[in-house]
């Protein structure tokens, strides 16, 4: 029982942090440059078929994954000087319909590059198995996973909270004519942003890529999950990315793990069996509709 | 994003195009491509669902993400009726109306509290939220979706024939049309529009600005129904596939194509994006790249699309 | 309209005088974008080398197959059907991967009196009650696999299961498949969202649980995720897995490598039978394509041998659709799999294999032949059907 319940709140978790990882980059961009950004998980795809074509190409999954977020990087500079920096103070709607377009000519790409079947992209033998502490088991790769998540949300928080660079990001956030008379050059911290965001983005498709299927559509559903982390969290708010993401990571696990059987307490069996995975499939969307229903600006809101 | 002031050879021209449009089944029967005529309904159609988001979004300045929520209910109304024994058309497409309406008040209610970015975010968790429950609903066929195999009767008038669907879908549009036009020029258009341009103000004068924008997402929702209805009813199917978000995605772009808050925004929109995958579809497989890149050159060039090039707006 | 009447007239008069048709037309539609394209390529470039080793002809007639992509959209798959039904009139459709859409098409290609060949899709409809003179399947009937792994599992004597599928219909049907021939304990019946991501919540349950048996139908990249997770959490020392063909074919194994190693699967042909039609295939797919077929490539290729036998039985002449039916019902062609019969639903009447993955002599990992699980097995729904 202490397995299972030890197990059950790692996952969550671990779940949380992954959605954080993704998330991070998102609520910056979005937050700061006040641009949404559903091509996200298109970086996210694009970032993990790198690290995946790098890691075959080396047959290492480190080198790999350095390769692949510096290619992905790259990737997001090209965009963010001829694309996005057009984006950002056209209105929401411009914004959907041009990151639209960009999933549409990412997917059909990838698909033109690496053809329809999904990549293979494994764990380093090292951290393929489980490890045991005292008797108690958990996959190594998901550690390795819960250490990233924990690193990037500690150099986040220094990042943007303690730095000088962070500072600067804010201030362009909150007043860009102001900021650009001071003597800093926004435009080029915008662009730093942007390809910080998307090296993340490929830190977490090369992480997850051994987890995951690494195959053409993986961004689509990873990129509404972390839409629904950063809306919970408060846009712009990187604490609030965090906190969304283990809320939604604790939530989603819980539902699927419990729920099935609660139900089953109160009900028949098979209207149970019905409604108990129907309802853990759309708790976090309940959860997310509940919040904004008390708190429109989500829990954290950056700009008061 | 003003709405639209019609150009003084619109209406003349919105006739013809009518005229024109009544006598299409007999050409496409003279030249032997009645095949076509499948296409032109599902255009007709189409248009119906993007025109029903354009008035929540180029006229109301809400942009939702979960229009196809609305769609797809509409076309489950019509679906579950069949799967009833209900096949009368006068009965089932008001029915489909009230549902998508009544839920899209459901939704509105709880989304409008939010702004922006929440809003569009929101609407996106509900659609997620019902395409999720369809899926499961194994009552409702689930995943393979719900037939339809005879289509309605709309009195004692029988959809069978492709022409008459036809006609029937050209009639909800162009009531559709009348409809939102008049909406526009009337008090409730007016104001609806007013709080679009500066809510605070319309607040300050006493305006009850959110059931203003209530009313108006709610009757954008039951006209997508009826679109959903008569979907189903083309295609022989009420589908999970359309309430995907990437379907409420596409209506996004076949509004945005079309022109956002200009009146046949929409239309446009539909016929121009339906008639494209028709075209580059069978010579391209990887057609998706080409469509990308062309919304790309609209939003980056041509922001107002293409029904702007027909009509000035009021600014 | 006088023009148009005599050219009805002189087609009807054609149709009558039953010559044979001068060229064979072949709609192919297929999800070829997306998630789920790898199937539908791997069954169009089966079809394609059968049409290429036939010369481009089938019963000797020149033939046009024509392509169109579903976008895995049952609406978009009935727009293409249509198309292909009335615009450029074919004699066969094939192609569809997934039974929703399947179900899409159906009745506008029954009402049209084309026959459709099924390279994949095997819906429970139509093989009961909704069964149709129209529609053959060339692959199996849905629930087959699913039946053969509970066949083996029970034989085997394992004892406690646990079953992982997603919350919709067709993982409802694998649930009900497996357990027609497994009898003992189902400890717990896991039901998943579709396209779920991470499942790390229900591998817990499972650990908790101790199956020693885990059957999953977790179709695509769910697959994928699934038995990455599955072995990362180190529960394949205690539980042995099992799913159907299609959730360890080349396309999963491609794409998980070396962890799907022991793994037991069920199918009804593998690359490595041993019958010389099979082996020309094989060599023909890898020399075309550099890659091992799958089993959906094999279904592909199948369908094409099925309408060349046909076409060639009926000396081109498939405007007589009962002489048509009569021979796709013969069944004279050589299939890959080895010998079977069309049932009276005319789905397959066939062998079930058991496959484990592990690596072959040339190091690649890949599936082995364990030997039959089924032999003439026919599906559950036959009974339901009457045929006209």
């Amino acid at each position: 029982m202490t397995q299972l319940v030890l197990e059950q709140a790692l996952n969550g978790l671990q779940f949380g942090l992954m959605l954080f990882l993704l998330a991070a980059g998102l609520t910056l961009v979005f937050g700061i440059m006040d641009c949404i950004n559903l091509a996200h998980g298109s970086l996210y795809m694009v970032g993990a078929y790198f690290v995946a074509a790098a890691a075959q190409a080396a047959d290492s999954f480190w080198l790999g994954l350095g390769v692949g977020v510096a290619g992905t990087a790259g990737l997001g500079l090209l965009l963010e000087l001829t694309l996005f920096r057009q984006l950002y103070r056209r209105d929401h709607l411009s914004q959907v319909l041009a990151t639209f377009a960009l999933i549409l000519i990412a997917n059909e790409a990838v698909r033109l590059i690496w053809g329809p079947a999904p990549l293979m992209l494994n764990p380093p033998d090292a951290l393929a198995g489980p490890v045991e502490i005292g008797g108690f088991f958990y996959p190594a790769y998901r550690l390795l996973i819960i250490g990233c998540g924990l690193a990037v949300a500690a150099l986040l928080y220094l990042l943007v909270a303690k730095s000088r660079v962070g500072m600067w990001v804010r201030a362009g956030a909150a007043n860009r004519e102001i900021t650009e008379a001071l003597g800093i050059n926004v435009r080029a911290l915008f662009t730093a942003v942007f390809v910080f965001g998307a090296a993340l983005c490929a830190l977490a498709g090369g992480l997850l890529g051994p987890l995951l299927a690494v195959q053409v559509g993986m961004g689509e559903s990873v990129l509404i999950l972390a839409f629904v982390v950063i809306i919970i969290g408060g846009i712009g708010s990187i604490r609030g990315a965090l906190v969304g993401a283990l809320i939604v990571g604790a939530v989603d696990t819980l539902g699927r793990a419990l729920l099935p059987t609660l139900l089953g307490a109160v009900l028949p069996a098979d209207a149970a069996s019905t409604l108990g995975p129907a309802l853990a499939s759309i708790l976090i969307y309940l959860l997310m509709a509940g919040i904004l229903f008390f708190r429109p600006q989500g829990l954290f809101p950056a700009r008061a | 994003m003003a709405f639209y002031r019609p150009a003084s050879w619109q209406k003349p021209f919105a006739a013809v195009t009518l005229l024109a449009a009544l006598a299409l089944p007999q050409c496409l029967e003279f030249i032997d491509q009645s095949y076509y005529l499948g296409l032109a309904t599902r255009m007709l159609i189409f248009a119906l669902a993007a025109s029903s988001l354009n008035l929540v979004l180029g006229f109301g300045g809400m942009v939702s993400l979960g229009h196809a929520a609305f769609l797809g209910i509409g076309a489950y109304v019509a679906a579950i009726c069949h799967q009833a024994g209900i096949q009368q058309g006068l009965l089932v497409l008001p029915l489909a109306m009230v549902v998508a309406g009544l839920f899209a008040l459901l939704v509105g209610a709880i989304s409008l509290r939010t702004r922006g970015v929440y809003f569009i975010m929101i609407t996106l968790a509900f659609a997620q939220m019902v395409y999720y429950l369809f899926v499961s609903a194994s009552a409702w066929g689930g995943d393979d979706g719900l037939p339809i195999y005879e289509r309605l009767q709309l009195g004692s008038f029988s959809l069978v024939g492709d022409a008459a669907l036809y006609y029937t879908a050209l009639g909800a549009l162009a009531f559709a049309m009348f409809l939102f036009g008049r909406l526009a020029d009337a008090r409730f258009g007016r104001t609806v529009q007013a709080i679009r341009e500066n809510e605070t103000r319309m607040e300050a004068l006493g305006y009850p600005v959110f059931r203003y924008r209530l009313v108006c997402f709610a009757l954008g929702g039951a006209c997508a129904g009826l679109a959903g209805a008569l979907l189903a009813n083309q295609s022989g199917l009420a589908s999970p596939s359309l309430l995907q978000w990437t379907q409420s995605g596409t209506l996004l772009v076949m509004v945005i194509i079309g022109g956002v808050g200009y009146l046949y925004g929409g239309v446009v929109g539909a016929i121009v994006l339906l008639g494209l995958e028709e075209l580059l579809l069978s010579w391209f497989a990887h057609w998706h790249i080409v469509l990308g890149l062309l919304l790309l050159g609209i939003v980056l060039f041509a922001p107002k699309g293409v029904a702007a090039l027909f009509g000035r707006s009021r600014d | 309209m006088p023009i148009r009447l005599t050219a009805l007239a002189a087609a009807l008069l054609l149709a009558g005088a039953a010559h044979a048709a001068d060229q064979i037309k072949v709609g192919f539609v297929s999800t070829l974008s997306g998630p789920g394209a790898g199937l539908g390529v791997d069954i169009r470039d089966g079809f394609q080398l059968a049409m290429k080793q036939l010369n481009g002809k089938l019963g000797g007639l020149p033939a046009e197959v024509l392509v169109a992509d579903d976008q895995q959209n049952p609406d978009v798959a009935k727009q293409a059907t249509d198309k292909l039904l009335k615009k450029d009139k074919v004699d066969f459709m094939t192609g569809i991967v997934f039974s929703n859409l399947m179900l899409a098409v159906g009745p506008a290609v029954f009402q049209n009196q084309t026959f459709y060949i099924s390279a994949n899709a095997g819906p429970s409809q139509y093989a009961g009650e909704q069964c149709n003179p129209f529609f053959f399947n060339v692959a199996w009937q849905n629930d087959n696999l699913h039946e053969a792994v509970g066949k083996y599992v029970q034989d085997k004597g394992f004892k406690n299961v646990v079953i992982v599928t997603p919350n919709y219909p067709g993982g409802k049907d694998a649930v009900s498949g497996f357990k027609r021939y497994y009898k003992d304990q189902v400890s717990e019946e896991i039901y998943t969202k579709l396209g779920q991501l991470d499942y790390a919540a229900e591998l817990a349950k499972v650990r908790a649980g101790k199956p020693d048996a885990l059957f999953f139908f977790l179709p695509g990249g769910m697959g994928i995720n699934f038995v990455k997770q599955f072995v990362a959490a180190g529960l394949s020392r205690d539980t042995q897995l099992f799913a159907p063909g299609f959730s360890a074919d080349e396309d999963v194994i491609k794409a998980v490598g070396a962890p799907m190693m022991g793994m037991f699967n069920s199918s009804h042909w593998a690359h490595d039978m041993d019958n010389a039609e099979n082996k020309r295939f094989v060599a023909a797919f890898e020399k075309e394509y550099g890659r091992l077929p799958s089993l959906y490539a094999s279904q592909g290729y199948d369908a094409a041998l099925m309408m060349d036998a046909a076409v060639r039985d009926v000396k081109g002449n498939v405007a007589d659709k009962k002489a048509l039916q009569k021979a796709l019902e013969a069944k004279r062609f050589k299939s890959v799999r080895g010998d079977f019969k069309f049932n009276s639903n005319h789905y397959p009447v066939q062998n079930y294999y058991l496959r484990v993955i592990g690596k072959d002599a040339q190091g690649r990992v890949t599936n082995k032949t364990m030997g039959s699980i089924f032999t003439n097995h026919a599906d559950a729904y036959a009974a339901q059907c009457k045929m006209k």
